[in-house]
């Protein structure tokens, strides 16, 4: 029998995702934000699900977020945290700042914060460089993807996956092992052969440029995606290629955070949080019931409660 | 006149040294360059050639020049290396502005003239006589004029009519020895009707003093003859270049030049083009990487003389630091020159506040049956791609570099020969790493 809480099983991760699912709802309010086992009472008298749930810890937490780009204050005190494991959808009306959100997580330097913390993986998020975010493990899949002429996509992954490996005092791969990952993670989002040998995103299609996000984050297994509106621009088949590619790469270690309008890519993409994000705060959570909702009846009624 | 006069001086005090140690071809040029120079002056802040590149300083210095002929104790190839890997050439050295003997004779194809030009001009005075300094000398430049008044070796190669050389030449510019000194080089190039060579000239330094070279090359280039001209300057911030190149094209004869500017002090380039022969085809392009406080000029001139020429023009600047740069891009398009296609680009990345770069791009038309175009930009990296590549995990010093190195992949595309773009990739890439010291072409310095 072990102890709950104890260090050594602590990498253990949580094979059922619908079991754990269960033990989040279940967990009480203040128990969000510390690594589980902490209440031992409560640890035994759920010694089964205790197993699991200590294994469960906290990947991303904001608290209090405040940022602006230039002098206007787009994000306004939000509050989100995220488990290992976790699908959460942010939805919102335009404007509210949910690519402020992806960008300020991400250390896009084009927004200041001002005030609040964000903790991933129990490191401080904001005060680490874009780069050392990526190689911890957050990816962003940009809304707009970035042209870069005369960098090949090859040259461009392989630069990436070079530094990540170096920064975890791994050796370069060597040539045959890489071309063997791009393969295979080519495969992953269907994406044509001769993508990979072009300039990143250049002339690429907007159905290709989401694709090629989806392959870069394969290439790079983050633990914490962040996906801004992967869904916007694509036709039917292409979201069913997007997602279902996402869906091949997550497992239960993984989290990921789905940035939408619709709903439509929550269908394929099944969240465990749905959030409403409104004037830079999150007004509103709930399971993936609030997602319909909010599809069949707009945002109206959000902000009619809130004026209430 | 303060200047000027040093070297008026130098050149009547010392008139029958020169006359002693040169070809009667080269001293026969000597009074008219020297009272044009006398004319001219050296260029002053109200020249409007001259306006953005200052060298009253550089002027200032009391330089030493190598009046006597004398040479330097080890042939230089024992030195001096400046390999190019699995580019076989043959090797030719210029030391100050001294054309060193090859220890053995290289195997060229029949008929080719190659080595000192002071030794040549000698002994084919009447082969050379239509050539040297027939460009030179029509120019208004007081460097050139200077240099035909001063000059006393330099390379000389001369491909005759139909005659193909298929292994690179590469002819080596170095400056050694510890005093500060000026060479006057002075290079002449023949490609006849139907010849074709490659020539690449590397300009290095073995020294930290200053050095002012002051150089002319003249270049023929026959009727359906082919030229490939490189150019690499990896010297240091003491060094100071002041090249004139000029080019004749004859009909259907196509030309390449490109110029790399990899490490120097101040370079002021003017490359002067005409295209005398119908379907000639001509691309110039050039590549100039600065920091510090260094500085590169490119003064690039082309004539479209007669009908149905295309030239082309391709020049990029990265400046970093407090560096300078300069492109000014001309294309005269003469009266009945019908049907030129002429076609000029300049794009500079100034990554510093203190940075700065002047581009005058300048089109002159005056046929009316024309395709010609040119356009100039001056931009920082984009940050949106910058930010890309760091949120998939480069360094930001990764991601500057990847980014330098796409805006130049053009320029260095164009270069024909294999092993030397290798060689150029790689340098560039190590230029842009900052893992390169002053002058990486050689084990010495």
């Amino acid at each position: 029998m072990f102890r709950a809480g104890s260090k050594k099983r602590r990498g253990k991760r949580v094979k059922q995702k619908e079991s754990h699912q269960d033990i989040l709802l279940s967990q009480s309010q203040q128990n969000v934000g510390k690594r589980p086992g902490g209440d031992r009472k409560q640890t035994k008298n759920k010694n089964i699900l205790a197993k699991a749930v200590k294994t469960i810890f906290m990947l991303l937490e904001i608290k209090n977020l405040h940022a602006s780009a230039g002098d206007k204050e787009i994000l306004k005190g939000l509050n989100l945290s995220v488990k290992e494991g976790e699908i959460h959808a942010i939805m919102g009306p335009n404007g509210s700042g949910k690519s402020t959100l992806s960008a300020v997580l991400s250390g896009n330097p084009a927004f200041t914060v001002t005030q609040g913390t964000v903790r991933f993986k129990g490191m401080d998020l904001l005060s680490m460089t874009p780069e050392d975010r990526s190689r911890e493990g957050l990816f962003l899949s940009f809304q707009y993807p970035v042209e870069i002429p005369g960098v090949s996509m090859v040259n461009f992954m392989r630069t990436a996956i070079n530094e990540h490996r170096k920064y975890r005092k791994q050796e370069a791969m060597n040539a045959s092992d890489f071309l063997k990952l791009m393969r295979e993670k080519k495969a992953l989002v269907e994406l044509d052969n001769t993508l990979a040998g072009r300039s990143v995103n250049e002339g690429f299609s907007g159905g290709e440029k989401k694709r090629n996000e989806i392959f870069q984050m394969a290439m790079l297994d983050p633990v914490l995606s962040i996906l801004d509106e992967t869904d916007s621009g694509l036709d039917i088949d292409a979201l069913r290629i997007v997602a279902q590619g996402v869906n091949k790469i997550h497992t239960p270690q993984k989290s990921c955070i789905v940035i939408t309008h619709y709903q439509r890519l929550l269908n394929y993409i099944v969240p465990d949080r749905v959030h409403v994000l409104y004037e830079g705060r999150i007004v509103k959570s709930g399971d993936f019931q609030l997602a319909k909702d909010l599809e069949k009846q707009g945002y109206d009624w959000v902000k009619q409660e809130l004026k209430d | 006149m303060g200047k000027e006069t040093t070297y008026l001086n130098l050149f009547r005090n010392y008139r029958e040294v020169l006359r002693q140690y040169s070809a009667p071809l080269m001293d026969s040029k000597r009074e008219a360059a020297i009272g044009l120079f006398e004319k001219a002056g050296f260029p002053g802040p109200k020249d409007e050639a001259y306006r953005q590149c200052r060298l009253d300083a550089l002027l200032e210095i009391d330089y030493g020049m190598n009046l006597y002929r004398l040479s330097a104790p080890a042939h230089p190839s024992k030195v001096f290396r400046c390999e190019v890997p699995s580019l076989s050439t043959k090797l030719f050295f210029v030391v100050n502005d001294v054309y060193y003997p090859d220890p053995e004779p290289q195997k060229l194809p029949e008929g080719v003239l190659y080595g000192s030009i002071n030794a040549i001009l000698r002994e084919h005075s009447e082969l050379m006589a239509p050539y040297y300094d027939r460009i030179a000398g029509q120019s208004a430049d007081a460097f050139a004029a200077l240099n035909t008044a001063m000059a006393q070796d330099g390379f000389l190669l001369f491909v005759p009519a139909g005659v193909e050389i298929e292994q690179p030449l590469q002819l080596i510019q170095l400056f050694h020895g510890e005093i500060e000194q000026m060479a006057n080089r002075r290079n002449l190039v023949i490609i006849e009707d139907g010849a074709s060579a490659k020539l690449m000239i590397c300009d290095h330094s073995m020294t930290q003093s200053s050095c002012f070279s002051n150089q002319v090359t003249e270049v023929f280039v026959g009727k359906k003859a082919r030229l490939e001209y490189y150019e690499l300057e990896m010297t240091h911030p003491n060094n100071a270049r002041l090249s004139n190149t000029f080019i004749d094209q004859q009909a259907s004869s196509s030309v390449l030049v490109n110029g790399i500017t990899l490490n120097n002090g101040v370079s002021r380039n003017n490359l002067n083009l005409r295209m005398l022969g119908e379907q000639a085809e001509s691309m110039l392009s050039g590549l100039c990487l600065l920091d510090s406080h260094q500085f590169a000029d490119y003064h690039v001139d082309v004539e479209h003389v007669v009908p149905q020429c295309t030239s082309r023009q391709l020049y990029k600047y990265i400046l970093d630091d407090e560096s300078r740069g300069v492109f000014a891009g001309k294309v005269l398009v003469h009266p009945n020159a019908q049907k030129t296609s002429a076609y000029q680009s300049n794009a500079n990345l100034c990554n510093s506040s203190r940075a700065r770069m002047n581009a005058l791009p300048q089109l002159e038309i005056y046929a009316d049956d024309v395709k010609c175009s040119h356009g100039s930009a001056t931009g920082q990296i984009d940050e949106n791609a910058l930010f890309y590549m760091r949120s998939r995990g480069l360094s930001e010093q990764e991601a500057r570099a990847m980014l330098k190195f796409a805006f130049v992949a053009d320029v260095i595309e164009g270069i024909q020969l294999i092993p030397l773009k290798n060689r150029i990739h790689n340098l560039v890439g190590k230029r842009f790493r900052k893992q390169m010291s002053a002058c990486a072409g050689c084990d010495i310095c």
